[in-house]
């Protein structure tokens, strides 16, 4: 309870602390020439506050924001099964693994968001553009989460599936999948993250529709407060898809010891 | 064995590792033949780090040996072709699959055989039974103490009724009032059927109470048996009081005079290693 008091002081603090030093005739401009420079350059939260309200209110925001969470869905769906598959095989095929190692290093090392204009040429201004660039982010962090855990799946573990009769297949089924899947979803927040970004960005360079694109529209006429608006909406509901991926997590990893756990007979 | 055909026979067995920075390659096992016949319960003594385990790959089929034969009931046995198909093997390390129940984990092997769900896990709840694990079918791995994993994983190879038992130090991380239990409890489980077990151990101890034979190996590299001593104790035991026997005794003493010196040679090279 203190803790969350104490977290509440800090917005409360940040939030006053923003509108003291920008709100135009409150204080003498000590940095800025004229009264309303900050205001112009920085917003002012009420303003904010204001704009996400007539944005719900009106309805306007939810077209858009339908829009920026299907591309990161579609794109995190994506790239998450897409990881997975290339994570398996790789991990089982020593050959295909050797082979491809270069590639893999360099496209990972790639500052994959330069491809942004790219998709948008193939896939055109629509969804799947962005959906494209989302599944590129995601695609490599599942990818190595999952090359790693299989690799060091325990060869006991497997020993002993094989002594219990399991064959390819069903090792396959019964242990390398399983023991990934484990893995995949250590890498879901981070790779919940980078669609979203994926879905931004792609908006951001070209769009008709999106926050990204509200953004863009807001930063192209000087409307800094619709930009914060922006910000803060995609802020909340990147809280929101994590704590999805959580309630899931859970869900999914009962199996899992929690540090918290002390049940034990 | 004068009895039949031995249930599992390793003739002449070699193991040789190759070193991993191209130097000298590490014999692990030279020249060892071994047999278990059929209904006996046979222990391997050695030192630490000696091969033990390697052995009991090679029997499992795990492992290709370099040179020499291994034979189940007669039939030569080919790791190439897979696994040795009539051998259960308990493994020292934890070997549970933690994503799934306990009764999942017992009826694992079924599952693999492709035995029918509902018939797999009224088994399963039978061998649950056995093992004392009643109403804990439900909990994963984590949730259980390191005995009750033991007694899971004694389920799990148990329940497909293996002809040959391997075990490769399975109650060596318990503590010595658990692990007594489980040894006893091992032993009323293979009386009822009589398997041939190849257990692998330490614990000189453990060997004499558990065995009708137990083969000493001797200190590693390239180890091979040394001893090979009858247990004629009567039958059924009771592990913990079968140490206070002088029959018992007697045999500890035969057992270790032989052993002894094995186990210091092994201690002196891992202390100049």
């Amino acid at each position: 309870m203190r803790l969350r008091s104490l977290q509440i002081l800090i917005f409360a603090l940040l939030i006053a602390g923003w509108y003291l030093l920008t709100a135009p005739d409150l204080i003498p401009a000590f940095y800025f020439e004229q009264d309303n420079r900050a205001a112009f350059f920085f917003g002012e939260p009420q303003k904010v506050f204001w704009v996400i309200v007539a944005w719900f209110a009106t309805g306007e925001i939810f077209s858009h924001l339908g829009v920026t969470l299907l591309e990161t869905v579609l794109g995190f769906v994506i790239g998450s099964v897409f990881g997975l598959g290339v994570g398996l095989w790789l991990a089982l095929s020593r050959t295909a693994s050797a082979v491809t190692e270069p590639y893999i290093k360099g496209f990972n090392s790639m500052p994959r968001v330069v491809l942004a204009p790219i998709f948008a040429v193939w896939f055109g201004l629509g969804i799947w553009s962005k959906v494209a660039l989302g599944v590129t982010l995601v695609f490599f962090v599942v990818f190595f989460n999952v090359y790693q855990g299989v690799r060091e799946v325990s060869p006991t573990l497997i020993a002993n599936a094989r002594m219990l009769g399991a064959s390819q297949r069903q090792l396959l089924r019964a242990i390398y999948l399983p023991s990934a899947m484990s893995w995949v979803f250590a890498s879901l927040h981070n790779a919940v993250g980078l669609a979203f970004v994926g879905a931004v960005v792609g908006e951001y360079l070209g769009s008709s529709q999106g926050v990204g694109y509200l953004i863009l529209q807001a930063e192209g006429t000087f409307d800094i407060n619709t930009v914060f608006a922006g910000i803060v909406v995609l802020t909340v509901f990147a809280l929101v898809l994590d704590a999805i991926v959580g309630a899931v997590e859970v869900r999914l990893m009962t199996w899992q010891p929690r540090t918290s756990e002390t049940e034990k007979v | 064995m004068t009895r039949g055909v031995p249930a599992l026979a390793l003739e002449d067995v070699t193991c040789r590792f190759a070193a991993r920075d191209g130097g000298a390659s590490y014999v692990a096992v030279a020249n060892t033949t071994l047999t278990v016949g059929a209904g006996e319960f046979v222990s391997v003594v050695g030192p630490t780090g000696c091969g033990k385990s390697t052995l009991l790959n090679v029997a499992a089929g795990l492992l290709a040996p370099s040179s020499g034969r291994v034979s189940v009931f007669g039939e030569a046995l080919q790791p190439e072709q897979g696994v040795n198909r009539r051998a259960g093997y308990m493994f020292q390390a934890d070997a549970l699959m933690p994503w799934r129940t306990g009764i999942e984990n017992v009826v694992a092997g079924l599952e693999f055989r492709g035995v029918p769900r509902a018939a797999a896990r009224a088994q399963g709840e039978t061998w649950l039974r056995r093992v004392g694990l009643a109403g804990f079918g439900d909990r994963y791995p984590h949730q259980m103490s390191g005995g009750m994993r033991k007694r899971l994983a004694l389920a799990q190879t148990l329940i497909l009724s293996p002809d040959i038992l391997l075990m490769d130090e399975p109650f060596s991380a318990l503590d010595i009032q658990t692990r007594q239990l489980m040894e006893n409890e091992l032993l009323a489980l293979w009386a009822e059927d009589r398997k041939s077990v190849l257990f692998i151990t330490h614990d000189l101890e453990e060997a004499i109470s558990l065995s009708d034979r137990v083969v000493v190996l001797a200190a590693g590299p390239g180890t091979h048996p040394i001893g090979d001593f009858r247990i004629d104790l009567p039958r059924p035991r009771d592990v913990s009081e079968i140490r206070m026997t002088p029959a018992f005794l007697a045999l500890h003493k035969e057992i270790w005079g032989a052993m002894k010196e094995e186990v210091l040679k092994a201690y002196a090279s891992q202390k100049a290693a």
